[in-house]
C-alpha cells in the first residue's frame, strides 16, 4: 500500500535548528577549517543561502523544480512483505529511490545549482567517489546550463565507469585524480583546489553534509524535506509517529535528511547505520563514528579514521557511496549527545538485506541504503511487532548490478544468470551469506 | 621579540627583505632532508620552514603533494618532523613548522608545543588554521613562546586582516595569490596591493609566499615584503634530482644563492619605500 504525499507540502527550508552557532559548530564539532583564502567565498556562500532561504522566489522555483522535474515529495511505502519478513514489525519505506538521477542526492544538488545561479556563478565543480554524486552534479547543471567539472579519483574512475560515461553524457568534464589515495578523499582535495583557484565564478557543489560550515548546515537545509515528508506522510498513514528512523550514514545527508524533522521527537529514536566493510575488528570498514577518532579532516571536526599520527586511513566499504573516511559533523553531535544511535553494517549484511527487499518487495535498492534495511531489520527485532520502524530508502541499485551479480555469482561464464539461493527468512545478517560467500 | 622576528628584523636592518626557504621533513628521507635544508641555511636562508607530510594536503599544488606522499609512504612520522626541527634548530637559524593541523591535535597540542619548544623550534605556520579556531593552539604558543602564523590571503577582508594579524606572533603570511602552492611565471599582481592593505593594519612584518621561483621573482617580492617565502622551487630541485640526491642538494644550495641573492638586490627599492 503507498500514499501520495498530499498534502505534504515538499517547501524547502521550512523550521529552524538550534545548531550549528554562529562559526558553524555542532557542540565540539564542525567549524571551518579552511585556508583563509576560501573564508570569504564560504561567508558569501552562507549569506547567499541564508537570503535564498527567506526568498519566497528562490524557494518557489526551487519546489517548483523539485516537484516538476525531480518527482519530489517521494512515495511513502507500506513495505508489508518486508515486514512480514522482520517478524511483523511495520516497515515504512521513504521512497527516495523514485526520485530522477535515482538517489535523495538530487534535493541537494538542485538547491545548490539554483544558489550557483543566484550568486551570479557559471561554473560548478564537485567531486564524487562512486559517480553517483557526480552524475546528479551534471544532470542539475545541464538542466540550468551551468559549466560543470567532476573531480573523480583514478581507482574510482577505472571502477565506475559507466558513471564516468553517464557524465560526460551530460556535458560534464570528468578531471581524473591521481593523488594519494585516488579515490573520494583526494577528489575533495582536488575540488577545494580548483575552488580556490576559480571562486569568483566557480562554485564547489559539496555531495554531503560535511565539510566546513555553511556546507553541513546548508545540505541538511536542502535535504530535510525528506523527514518533513515523511513524518507528515507516517502521520497520515498509521495516526502516529514512528517508533525508530533509520538511515545509512557515508557523509551522511540522506541521515542528516529524514533525522531532522523528527530530532525533536524524543520517542522516535534514530538510527544511522555505517558502513562496517569486513568489520570494524578487521580494520577494513567505513564506520567513522564506532571505529574511528576525532579530528580534522576536510574542513571541519568530526570523527574520522586516521592513523596515530593523525594521517586519514583509507576506508573501506562494498558501497561506493558509504566509503569515506569522514562524517558530517552533525552526526557526530547527534552521536555524542546521544540523540541518535549509530551502528556498522557489514558487507555481508547489507547484500543479505538488499536481497532481501528484492525478494520481498521487487525493489532493487542502492546498496548503500541496504546497509538501512539491514540495521532496520535487527531495530525491528529489539522492538518488536508492534513497532513501526521508518527506512529511508535512499538511493536505487541499477548502478550496484555489477557489483551485487560478483557477491551472488549471478552471471556465471557463460553470460546465463544463475539464481543463487538468497535470504530464505526474515533473519539477515544471521549467516551473513545470501548466496556466495566472497 | 622571537627568534623568526629578531631574523626578520635584523634583515630589514640590513636594508633587505628576509629569505624563509621550505622544505617537507624526510623527503626523501629524514637525514636526507635534514642536508637539504642545511644547504639552505648555508647558501643564505634567514629563516627555515620544514613542512610537515599529510596525507589530504589541500593547500598545496602537485610539487609539495608529491613529496609529502613519498614521505609518508617511507614512513614519515610526527616524530620524524620534530627531529628535523632539531637538526635544523641547532644550526642557530629559526625553524618554524608548516603543518595542516590535524597531525598537530593528534599528537596533542599542548604536547606539540612542549616537544616543538624542547626541540629548539619557533613556532608553527598553520594554512588550514584560522585563528576562530585556534583557541588551544594560541594558549599553547603564547604558554611556550612559539610564533603563531597564520595566513592572510587575497580575498580577506579589512576585518579579517586586522583579526588575523592580532593573532599572529612572529610575522603575518601573505598567500599571493588565490590558489595552491607552486610555482608560477608571473609574479602576482595581487601580492603588492595585499600586502600595503596588511601594513595598514598591522606593524608584523610581512612574509610572502606562493609562487617564487627564482632570484629575479625574489627581487621582485623583496621590493614590497618583509620576507620572501620559497617552497615548491625547492622541492622541485629535490623531485627533479630523482635518486642522485646529492645533485639535488646542491641544487638547493645553488637556488638558495640566487634568491638570496634576489632579495638583495631589491635593497634599493626597499630603501626607497
Amino acid at each position: 500500500m503507498t500514499t501520495t504525499a498530499d498534502p505534504v507540502s515538499p517547501r524547502i527550508g521550512q523550521g529552524s535548528a538550534a545548531l550549528p552557532d554562529s562559526g558553524g559548530h555542532f557542540g565540539r564539532f564542525g567549524g571551518r577549517f579552511m585556508p583563509e583564502a576560501l573564508i570569504a567565498p564560504l561567508d558569501e556562500l552562507e549569506l547567499a543561502w541564508r537570503e535564498a532561504m527567506t526568498d519566497e522566489t528562490f524557494i518557489a522555483e526551487l519546489d517548483r523544480m523539485l516537484r516538476d522535474y525531480a518527482g519530489v515529495p517521494s512515495l511513502l511505502y507500506d513495505a508489508g512483505r518486508l515486514s512480514t519478513a522482520a517478524g511483523g514489525t511495520r516497515m515504512l519505506l521513504k521512497r527516495e529511490d523514485l526520485n530522477h538521477t535515482g538517489a535523495h542526492k538530487v534535493r541537494n544538488v538542485l538547491g545548490q545549482a539554483l544558489l550557483t545561479k543566484r550568486m551570479g556563478k557559471t561554473r560548478v565543480i564537485a567531486e564524487t567517489g562512486a559517480g553517483q554524486h557526480g552524475v546528479a552534479t551534471a544532470t542539475a547543471c545541464a538542466y540550468l546550463d551551468l559549466d560543470c567539472v567532476v573531480y573523480m579519483g583514478e581507482v574510482d574512475i577505472e571502477r565506475q565507469a559507466l558513471n564516468v560515461a553517464r557524465m560526460r553524457m551530460l556535458g560534464a568534464r570528468v578531471v581524473p585524480v591521481n593523488t594519494g589515495s585516488r579515490t573520494l578523499k583526494d577528489a575533495i582535495n582536488e575540488a577545494l583546489r580548483d575552488w580556490v583557484s576559480n571562486v569568483d565564478d566557480t562554485h564547489y557543489l559539496l555531495g554531503t553534509a560535511a565539510g566546513a560550515h555553511p556546507f553541513p548546515a546548508m545540505v541538511r537545509d536542502f535535504t530535510r524535506a525528506i523527514g518533513d515528508e515523511a513524518r507528515a506522510q507516517v502521520l497520515d498513514l498509521t495516526g502516529r509517529l514512528p517508533d525508530a528512523v533509520c538511515a545509512c550514514v557515508g557523509g551522511g545527508s540522506n541521515a542528516i535528511g529524514i533525522f531532522t524533522a523528527f530530532v525533536a521527537d524524543a520517542d522516535v529514536a534514530l538510527y544511522g547505520f555505517e558502513a562496517g566493510g569486513e568489520g570494524v575488528a578487521t580494520g577494513r570498514h567505513a564506520a567513522t563514528i564506532t571505529g574511528g577518532d576525532v579530528g580534522v579532516l576536510h574542513g571541519a571536526r568530526s570523527y574520522l579514521l586516521q592513523d596515530a599520527d593523525g594521517q586519514t586511513v583509507e576506508s573501506h566499504s562494498i558501497s561506493a557511496g558509504l566509503d569515506y573516511p569522514g562524517v558530517g559533523p552533525e552526526h557526530a553531535w547527534l552521536a555524542e549527545s546521544g540523540r541518535a544511535t549509530y551502528r556498522p553494517v557489514t558487507d555481508a549484511e547489507a547484500m543479505t538485506a538488499m536481497a532481501l527487499l528484492c525478494r520481498t518487495e521487487g525493489i532493487i535498492c542502492a546498496i548503500e541504503s541496504a546497509h538501512a534495511v539491514a540495521g532496520a531489520l535487527d531495530v525491528a527485532r529489539e522492538l518488536g511487532p508492534d513497532a513501526t520502524v521508518l527506512i529511508n530508502l535512499s538511493g536505487r541499485g541499477d548502478k550496484d548490478m555489477h557489483t551485487a551479480a560478483e557477491w551472488f555469482d549471478l552471471v556465471d561464464a557463460s553470460g546465463e544468470v544463475t539464481y543463487a539461493a538468497t535470504a530464505e527468512t526474515g533473519a539477515p545478517g544471521a549467516d551473513g551469506g545470501a548466496g556466495s560467500t566472497r | 621579540m622571537t627568534p623568526v622576528a629578531t631574523a626578520l628584523a635584523s634583515a630589514r636592518n640590513d636594508g633587505r627583505a628576509a629569505l624563509v626557504g621550505y622544505l617537507p621533513a624526510a623527503y626523501p628521507s629524514v637525514d636526507g632532508s635534514i642536508a637539504a635544508i642545511q644547504a639552505m641555511v648555508e647558501g643564505g636562508c634567514d629563516a627555515i620552514e620544514v613542512g610537515l607530510p599529510y596525507s589530504d594536503p589541500v593547500m598545496d599544488g602537485p610539487t609539495i603533494q608529491r613529496a609529502a606522499e613519498r614521505a609518508l609512504a617511507g614512513g614519515a612520522r610526527t616524530s620524524d618532523t620534530l627531529r628535523v626541527v632539531e637538526a635544523v634548530a641547532a644550526t642557530g637559524v629559526p625553524v618554524l613548522v608548516m603543518t595542516y593541523w590535524n597531525p598537530v591535535e593528534r599528537y596533542g597540542v599542548e604536547r606539540f608545543a612542549a616537544d616543538l619548544t624542547a626541540a629548539g623550534g619557533a613556532g608553527l605556520i598553520t594554512p588550514d588554521l584560522v585563528p576562530e579556531e585556534a583557541g588551544e593552539w594560541v594558549a599553547a604558543a603564547d604558554a611556550h613562546a612559539l610564533d603563531k602564523v597564520f595566513l592572510v590571503a587575497p580575498s580577506s577582508t579589512p576585518e579579517r586582516i586586522a583579526s588575523t594579524a592580532a593573532s599572529c606572533r612572529g610575522f603575518v603570511y601573505a598567500t599571493s595569490v588565490m590558489g595552491v602552492t607552486g610555482t608560477r611565471d608571473v609574479t602576482s599582481t595581487l601580492a603588492p596591493e595585499l600586502v600595503a592593505r596588511v601594513r595598514a593594519l598591522t606593524d608584523l612584518p610581512v612574509g610572502v609566499g606562493l609562487g617564487v621561483r627564482d632570484g629575479q621573482q625574489a627581487a621582485e617580492v623583496a621590493g614590497f615584503a618583509d620576507a620572501v617565502i620559497v617552497g615548491s622551487a625547492f622541492v622541485a630541485q629535490l623531485l627533479d634530482a630523482g635518486a642522485d640526491h646529492a645533485a639535488g642538494i646542491e641544487a638547493v644550495r645553488t637556488l638558495t644563492v640566487d634568491l638570496a641573492a634576489g632579495v638583495r638586490s631589491a635593497a634599493g627599492v626597499r630603501a626607497a619605500t
